[in-house]
């Protein structure tokens, strides 16, 4: 079966003065079609510009992107729209204040030229239903709605054109937990009735595990382990997989916060260690991870990248 | 012994909207007492009120409001300074906004002990350079010179909780002092704060939204809602036998790995909190619960459900 995405050894680095930034550094990965691929990783990882590649935001400087057979570099920004759409993290930064909740979501329908004035009313009509928002909603500004209503047109918004591909970074990180709750579970609810594949990026690992069922860890531009959620929960292999687990905090009385173990050199994109490159952090690490570039091993459903795994 | 902090029937407005509507709670020494609840709860409102630091519109008034038995509200500014970045001292979420760009590390975490304890350059800055080794700094002495720009996200935490020190506090109020961070920093930072309240006995009281710190840090928690303290307890019991239905409500929304199922959807409490106006009675959550009749738009009691848990609602404990 074809998958819904399949990205081949994208790679893309930023100038910064003199030096370069390496931001996503020889990704792979596909997803199939209704799968949920959570990415998760620290800030700086690279993550989000995964995501804004994967949106044709930005272009690669090498490597593909191919969603449902045909590669994203290949087609105009018009075709690009009716496949994937983007759910951002901050719903008060992502809709244009001055505009009316019934033309935001109709925006993409103006774009794409081909839709009639009364065909734009019904389909926005029938999404903001869909997304659980009233028929008075449509005539308001975002400034009239809550967090958790202005990401409910959000995903209106990324949902108009019925893309095959949303792309959700961080959707839910600036909403309240009860609101948050909500937005999950649409989100479940729309992928399962319109058959969506999902990339959902989060710092959020409890709710990754909740919503993904394949999880893919960043660090500095690399993917280094990706595995089916339960998998990946109940045996991390990767040191850097097993510490990001550590650091979450359930919400489970007097087991205490964990020592995650990860000292205090912090990543920097700008200046990639040498050998595997989280050896500067890594509680197991040997005199050879600071040489010598770790092996992917592959897994029966997965994949991780390091030399003692 | 009276307690470190004790808050009594706090009520803070800000023109027609009441933010914090007669919360009462009280922080012991060496004990982690967690407000937490959603934004615009009244949680942070509620800690600027302890420190006298509300916006110039914010009027404050209190039953009792007493640091170490004195009256807060009897103290005018310059006794309040005297008392603030000195026995009680405070850590914000964003530790860039909250330290000085346009000046040292070192200069910023001095001048509180020269202004305070009168201490001469040299032995504010030993201090300084301790305190940054003890907060888990490496190279103190190069940081000092160091402006907050030049440090990470979690380096600048660290700095203001070493500065929060500065003065050996009796109390810490930390406002989300990991939101900002990632979650391995996160870690790492509540970790020393536990250890560092434990080891120097402060009174130390967290607000967070986020239940999951709260079950792992905190000795006591109390729930807020519109502005109101809605149930306290032990937190062991508070997770184990929550009573009030919005303390249920939003432990059912929080996904815990292995516990919570994926193809399940999570519970989820409806609707969003109301704004709530000066003379509001009756329960704030009535609209958004499933236990909500007609008694509840009247004087709601407060029920004891141990010695030490209580909450506010019509049904019974």
């Amino acid at each position: 079966m074809t998958p819904a995405i399949e990205v081949r050894n994208v790679r893309r680095t930023f100038k910064a003065g003199r030096r370069s930034v390496v931001a996503v550094d020889g990704v792979s990965f596909s997803v199939p079609i209704g799968g949920v691929l959570g990415i998760v990783g620290e800030s700086g990882c690279g993550k989000s510009t995964l995501a804004r590649l994967i949106l044709g935001l930005l272009p690669a400087d090498s490597g593909d992107i191919i969603v449902e057979g045909k590669r994203l570099g290949d087609m105009d920004r018009k075709a690009r729209a009716r496949l994937i759409q983007p759910v951002f993290q901050d719903p008060f930064a992502s809709l244009n204040p001055l505009v009316r909740i019934r033309d935001i979501v109709g925006m993409p329908l103006v774009a794409q030229g081909t839709f009639s004035r009364a065909e734009i009313t019904r389909k926005v009509e029938e999404m903001l239903a869909r997304v659980g928002l009233t028929k008075e909603m449509s005539d308001r500004l975002p400034a009239e709605l809550s967090g958790g209503q202005r990401q409910r047109v959000a995903i209106a918004r990324a949902l108009v054109l019925r893309p095959r591909i949303v792309v959700c970074d961080e959707p839910t990180s600036a909403l309240d937990v009860s609101v948050q709750a909500q937005i999950l579970n649409l989100l479940a609810e729309l992928r399962r009735d319109l058959n969506l594949t999902y990339l959902f990026i989060s710092h959020n690992l409890a709710v990754v595990e909740h919503v993904a069922s394949e999880v893919a860890v960043m660090y500095l531009g690399r993917l280094v382990e990706r595995e089916p959620t339960e998998t990946l929960f109940a045996k991390p292999e990767h040191p850097y997989t097993r510490a990001l687990l550590a650091s979450v905090l359930t919400p489970e009385p007097g087991l205490g916060v964990p020592d995650v173990g990860l000292g205090d050199s912090l990543p920097d994109p700008a200046n990639i260690p040498p050998g595997c490159r989280f050896h500067p952090r890594c509680p197991i690490a040997e005199p050879r991870c600071a040489i010598e570039t770790p092996p992917l091993k592959r897994r029966p459903a997965g994949s991780v990248e390091c030399r003692l795994a | 012994m009276s307690a470190l902090l004790e808050v009594e029937k706090l009520e803070v407005g800000f023109g027609r909207t009441a933010a914090v509507r007669g919360s009462s709670f009280t922080v012991e020494r060496g004990e982690t007492h967690c407000l937490v609840g959603e934004s615009g709860c009244g949680k942070s409102v509620t800690a600027l009120a302890i420190m006298n630091l509300l916006a110039r519109n914010g009027v404050r008034r209190a039953t009792r409001l007493a640091f170490q038995g004195e009256d807060l509200q009897r103290l005018d500014e310059t006794g309040m300074s005297r008392l603030r970045g000195n026995a009680m001292a405070m850590i914000f979420q964003e530790p860039m906004t909250s330290l000085n760009p346009a000046y040292t590390v070192g200069s910023q975490m001095t001048e509180v002990l020269r202004r305070h304890k009168g201490a001469n350059q040299r032995v504010a800055t030993d201090r300084a350079a301790d305190l940054l080794a003890r907060v888990g700094i490496t190279a103190p002495g190069m940081r000092l010179g160091q402006f907050p720009h030049q440090l990470s996200g979690g380096l600048r935490q660290r700095v203001m909780i070493a500065m929060a020190l500065m003065c050996d506090p009796q109390l810490l109020i930390a406002d989300e002092p990991t939101t900002a961070l990632d979650v391995t920093v996160q870690a790492q930072i509540l970790r020393l704060l536990a250890t560092l309240q434990r080891e120097l006995g402060l009174g130390l009281l967290l607000i967070t939204h986020d239940l999951g710190i709260v079950a792992r840090v905190a000795t006591r928690v109390s729930v807020m809602y519109a502005g109101e303290v809605v149930e306290s307890a032990p937190t062991a019991e508070l997770f184990a036998s929550p009573r009030h239905p919005y303390t249920q409500g939003l432990l059912r929304c929080v996904p815990v790995p292995g516990k919570t199922r994926r193809d399940e959807p999570l519970g989820s409490i409806p609707g969003t909190v109301p704004r709530v106006g000066p003379g509001f009675e009756g329960c704030a959550f009535r609209d958004r619960c499933e236990f909500a009749d007609e008694t509840c738009k009247h004087t709601i009691p407060r029920h004891l459900a141990a010695p030490t848990h209580d909450f506010l609602c019509r049904l019974p404990a």
